[in-house]
């Protein structure tokens, strides 16, 4: 049994070897379609991480009148931050948004000095509230117009004049992350049957050898295991190579300016960052589909042959 | 040690042709049977019965204790073990050399590395290619292939070689080098079952004849002669 085993290896590493140029086209084609996998999910990434932190950024608020005391205010909030919508509720009192709106204009004179002549704090206190999912932020609105003693309370809910936007931009967002993986979902499926072909065109140039194999009594998993080792081969190599340009094209692209709009482009979207920090899993998932991809085109494309 | 009881293959194609109609024979251990006919007239189909690569329509194929007729697709390696196989194409294996296509032929059957490496050499040595043995077959000549493949199906001491018009292919000298193989082969103990259409070939050897038309025996002859209309 160990002797048939080693005899699998021994076969399956000459004949990656002895078919050279066979080899080499189907891994350069291993590559691409490995390439095209692993740019997908790492840009998807990307894209999910750039929507995310236009979305953590949207928020509405709500201000009250002058007259109610900063006691009501509190106990709304906490009454708001236990709704299971809302992310977060941040209270801005009247001195609190003077001063950040003092520091917003500080370099416009006109707003410096129309401050100045003041009597009073115009501003009103609010509560800024951030929803889990844009999508909610009508749920929320209508939960606080639902409850009678905060409408007295409340003079302006920004969400009003900001609805629009929201909604417009809640389903941009819903839209480019779904065309994002189905385009990636798509593509994936076309590199794979790009890969099973190329496998079974190289085992089909084989067919007339299984054949023989047959006839001189080898065993089906004698013939088909160094097939196997074939693809794993393949896939091992082909995930590497695909890996190595990966990184070198981001290693380039954050170390030096040549390539200024992109490595912007791939700054913004956290990509640098997400690969160094999965380093080792994006080269296992490259390696993984690799050997995974060979392989099972490597199972399914000799099974046709073995039924001599 | 071979038996056709009431064999008859049709293959099913457009054409609906009859290969072989109500076949039956019998091959004893350590005979050397020739199967003579023409093109089409069923040798090949007789071949192809025995090492099961097709199943008859009717009746069955026994070889030894196999029903080979009966036999899955897994269990075919076993039966093709016990029997050589030598080809008017030749049949190799195009990316082994010489040596490895006749080690090839014991590795799956399991043998161990040094049986391999004692045996090995000393069939080339007796099909006369001790020195071509580290040579692919694209680099050997027709009569040099032909003495791998018969290299090839004796390795394993089979109880039966099968030779499908192994001289098809090859000039009048290398013919006879062949056919003195499988002579010699067949002296050793091993059955031979060689079909051809060479007249030569047949009335030389002087044995037992087969004589197939149309799908049918029409002759069967201990000490047969070359006729056929």
């Amino acid at each position: 049994m160990l002797t048939t085993l080693i005899r699998i290896f021994k076969y399956g590493i000459q004949s990656f070897w002895r078919n050279g140029w066979l080899s080499t086209a189907t891994i350069v084609i291993m590559v691409t379609a490995l390439l095209v996998v692993g740019n997908l999910i790492i840009f998807n990434v990307g894209v999910n991480n750039a929507v995310e932190s236009i979305r953590s950024k949207i928020d509405i608020s709500i201000y009250f009148k002058d007259e109610v005391g900063e006691k009501s205010i509190l106990s709304a909030q906490k009454i708001l931050e236990e709704q299971p919508e809302v992310a977060g509720v941040e209270y801005i009192s009247k001195d609190k948004a003077l001063s950040d709106f003092k520091e917003k204009h500080k370099d416009d004179p006109t707003i410096n000095q129309a401050i100045q002549e003041l009597d009073e704090n115009p501003l009103a206190a609010s509560l800024n509230i951030k929803a889990k999912d844009p999508k909610d932020f009508s749920k929320i609105v209508d939960f606080i117009n639902s409850n009678k003693t905060w409408q007295s309370d409340i003079s302006k809910i920004s969400y009003t004049e900001t609805q629009v936007i929201i909604d417009r931009l809640t389903q941009i967002f819903d839209s480019v992350q779904t065309i994002g993986w189905t385009i990636t979902i798509f593509l994936i499926i076309t590199a794979i049957l790009v890969t099973f072909n190329t496998i079974s065109l190289a085992i089909y140039s084989n067919r007339e050898e299984i054949g023989i194999m047959r006839l001189v009594g080898a065993s089906n998993y004698f013939i088909r295991g160094p097939y196997l080792i074939t693809g794993v081969i393949y896939g091992l190599i082909a995930g590497l190579i695909s890996f190595l340009i990966i990184w070198l094209y981001i290693w380039l692209n954050s170390s030096t300016t040549e390539f200024y709009t992109l490595s912007q482009l791939l700054l913004e979207l956290g990509i640098p960052k997400y690969f160094h920090t999965n380093f080792f899993k994006i080269l296992g998932y490259q390696l993984m589909f690799g050997v995974i991809l060979g392989i099972a085109s490597s199972a399914i494309a000799i099974g046709r042959y073995l039924k001599i | 040690m071979i038996n056709f009881i009431n064999v008859s293959k049709i293959y099913n194609g457009n054409s609906h042709s009859v290969a072989l109609e109500d076949i039956n024979f019998k091959i004893n251990t350590g005979e050397f049977v020739t199967v003579v006919g023409k093109s089409g007239a069923g040798k090949s189909t007789i071949l192809k019965l025995l090492i099961g690569e097709e199943k008859p329509s009717k009746g069955r194929v026994m070889f030894g204790n196999w029903e080979v007729n009966k036999l899955l697709i897994k269990e075919l390696p076993y039966l093709r073990r016990k029997i050589g196989v030598v080809f008017q194409d030749f049949r190799l294996l195009p990316k082994k050399t010489a040596y490895e296509n006749i080690a090839f032929a014991m590795e799956v059957e399991g043998k161990s590395h040094r049986e391999i490496v004692d045996l090995v050499p000393q069939v080339l040595d007796i099909v006369g290619l001790a020195d071509k043995s580290k040579n692919f077959p694209h680099e050997l000549s027709g009569g040099e292939k032909q003495r791998v493949a018969i290299a090839r199906a004796m390795v394993n001491r089979p109880a039966l070689i099968i030779a499908d018009e192994p001289t098809g292919n090859l000039d009048p000298m290398n013919t006879w080098e062949i056919i003195k193989l499988l002579i010699k082969i067949n002296s050793l103990g091993t059955t031979v079952m060689l079909a051809t259409h060479s007249k030569d070939i047949i009335n030389h050897l002087g044995k037992r004849v087969i004589s197939l038309d149309n799908g049918k025996v029409i002759r069967d002859e201990k000490n047969g002669r070359y006729i056929l209309n």
